[in-house]
């Protein structure tokens, strides 16, 4: 599979890139976020796509995706999930709120590790991974649905059912 | 995000909001004509009739401290900018809020985006810098849209773009989204984030951005809620400014809350104008039914924790107090003198149903996960903590794990080249200063002398 760019997406890549007139390096987040929004994940024909559109080489690029963990190297979910772990959302009960979403929607998060930290349930409708401090402590548990934000998330049922 | 009124919302009597008066207000709106219904850019169009160095100045007089965390002046800061400078200059504003506790600026992002424009519209002006940056994190994407929507709307209307307001000053403001990385908060880190790198911190010396920042140019980098600051301060006058607040603790702040209260949120005051007791008690509503005070981490997870039963002993000579975590003034300077830091305004509460080998290990995995991995202490540091830690909390440690643990934190601390090394290792060594028969309490002394790192084991058994 060779990757597609469809013209409306280069030109949103291009628009973006303008944003930078000092460095077209200081494009590759942009570039990248465009490309993730686009197709989920980030792979290596992004990575080349990428790192020609900007005249780097390719390592300039996949040491960035390698390094942030808000690009993915793998197929999420149609939902993506990301229940923020860090201190007042555990308190206010992350963990549980991650236990009842992964039970409810039959992810296994027994193989997630610090470089593959992405379960996907098996129907590949809904994934999911911890994500630190998401700054809305004064309402957690929180959690980011693709890029919906939800507070003080209780009704996990109500919470799943936005997302045919 | 909302960006409407929410009901049960109003600020508590004690407050005073300046940067806080359009969030959860009725009838309010992200739109530049709503901004505009309320002298929304008088202070830039003010500004632009203005020498540079006087809006410095005002800034300089007001004494703002910087809110992102570190306290610094801003005035001061922006007076850093080499003389005789014949480089671009460049301003950032750091909207990656991260710090565990903090979440003030993703309320101005998302309802009051206008606001935080004008203030930096404001400085840019200020330090003569025609290019600038916010650097959002990446978990705002709506926010990060708000933010773009004002800025198209600031351009039809001459605020941003070619010659500002017919001043002929130009001034472009560009979004640019992070992706994750906590590190990126920490200034000189954001800097090669935007120039499309791997976000590690750069050396200072030299690396002080106001000398050698983006593309090595002079560049400001400043938080969303002291950029927010300039143009209120621009409004009244640096020195009526500075009789918000108290002395060299002026103006207000917004404090996040969070953790074991009735009523966790934000809460903007004069800085220094409540206590802590006044803080829970009243503006957040007490303590659960039936808890009590165990402690409290007052300016995000990086600050030293206080026990609820400590005595604090601050002030010199014969202006020496003893305070309790009760009395505590919630400004910059006391909050350093009891052994913390105001930091960026998160204040995490922690209540007796609580578990501290649970809360450290919650923090440890935290910095363990965020640390960028560029200088050894921290990079292994960090992870030998949360290790140590979740040894603790499944109750495999043993007492002298403790003391292990104490040991990296005090190899972390001061050895590294950005303060995160300082800002991961400050909880460790805070609360097994503070409640080390607690940890210890959690270990197994059955377990002493064991070595229980199975992949340590292994490792030397390869070795050999």
């Amino acid at each position: 599979m060779s990757l597609e760019i469809p013209t409306e997406l280069e030109k949103e890549v291009d628009e973006r890139i303008t944003h930078y007139p000092v460095s077209k390096r200081s494009a590759v987040l942009p570039v990248l976020h465009t490309l993730q929004h686009h197709f989920g994940f980030i792979d290596e024909e992004a990575i080349e796509w990428t790192a020609s559109k900007l005249e780097l080489e390719p390592i300039k690029v996949l040491e960035v995706v390698t390094f942030y963990p808000g690009f993915r190297q793998s197929a999420p979910g149609k939902y993506h999930v990301r229940v923020c772990r860090t201190l007042s959302c555990a308190m206010a009960g992350s963990y549980e709120l991650m236990e009842s979403i992964c039970e409810k929607t039959g992810i296994d998060r027994s193989g997630v590790t610090h470089h593959d930290p992405i379960a996907v349930s098996p129907d590949g409708k809904f994934s999911i991974e911890f994500a630190e401090c998401l700054a809305s402590c004064g309402t957690g548990p929180v959690c980011l649905v693709n890029d919906d934000f939800h507070e003080a998330v209780s009704d996990v049922d109500g919470l799943l059912k936005q997302y045919k | 995000m909302s960006a409407i009124y929410q009901e049960g919302k109003e600020p508590h009597p004690k407050e005073r909001r300046i940067v806080f008066k359009n969030v959860d207000r009725e009838g309010w709106d992200t739109s530049l004509a709503m901004y505009e219904t309320e002298g929304g850019y008088d202070q830039l169009k003010k500004a632009v009739g203005m020498e540079p160095g006087a809006i410095t100045d005002e800034v300089k007089k007001a004494g703002l401290r910087g809110r992102g965390g570190a306290g610094f002046p801003a005035g001061v800061k922006w007076g850093f900018l080499p003389p005789n400078n014949d480089k671009p200059v460049y301003l950032i504003c750091n909207a990656d809020e991260s710090e565990p506790g903090t979440f003030k600026d993703r309320y101005i992002i998302h309802q009051d985006p206008h606001q935080l424009i004008e203030g930096m519209a404001i400085a840019c002006f200020a330090v003569g810098a025609n290019l600038a940056y916010i650097y959002i994190r990446e978990e705002f994407p709506e926010g990060a849209q708000t933010l773009e929507k004002a800025i198209e709307e600031a351009h039809e209307k001459g605020y941003l773009g070619k010659n500002v307001l017919g001043s002929g000053f130009d001034l472009e403001i560009y979004v640019h989204r992070g992706a994750g990385a906590y590190i990126c908060g920490e200034e000189t880190g954001l800097i090669e984030s935007l120039e499309g790198k791997r976000p590690y911190p750069r050396i200072k010396p030299p690396y002080f951005p106001a000398a050698m920042g983006l593309y090595l140019c002079p560049t400001i980098v400043n938080n969303v809620e002291t950029l927010c600051h300039v143009k209120h301060i621009l409004e009244v006058g640096g020195e009526e400014w500075s009789r918000i607040g108290t002395p060299n603790n002026t103006g207000t702040r917004i404090l996040c809350v969070s953790g074991d209260v009735k009523k966790p949120g934000y809460y903007e005051v004069e800085v220094g104008s409540v206590t802590m007791g006044e803080l829970i008690n009243d503006l957040c509503g007490g303590l659960k039914e039936g808890r009590s005070l165990k402690a409290v981490i007052p300016g995000g997870s990086s600050a030293k924790v206080l026990r609820a039963d400590e005595v604090f002993t601050v002030g010199r000579g014969d202006d020496t107090r003893e305070l309790t975590i009760w009395d505590i003034p919630m400004d910059f300077d006391t909050l350093a003198a009891c052994g913390s830091m105001a930091g960026s305004g998160g204040v995490i509460v922690i209540d007796d149903s609580r578990s501290i080998s649970w809360v450290l290990n919650n923090i440890n995995n935290f910095y363990a996960h965020e640390s960028c991995g560029q200088c050894t202490p921290c990079r292994e540091g960090s992870l030998w903590m949360k290790k140590i830690t979740d040894r603790v909390v499944a109750g495999n440690a043993s007492p002298s794990d403790i003391d292990t643990l104490d040991n990296v934190a005090r190899n972390i601390d001061g050895s590294t080249i950005c303060a995160f090394g300082v800002a991961c290792s400050w909880p460790t060594e805070s609360f097994i200063d503070k409640f080390r028969d607690e940890l210890v309490s959690d270990t197994n002394l059955e377990l002493e002398g064991e070595l229980l790192n199975a992949e340590a084991v292994t490792a030397a058994a390869n070795l050999r």
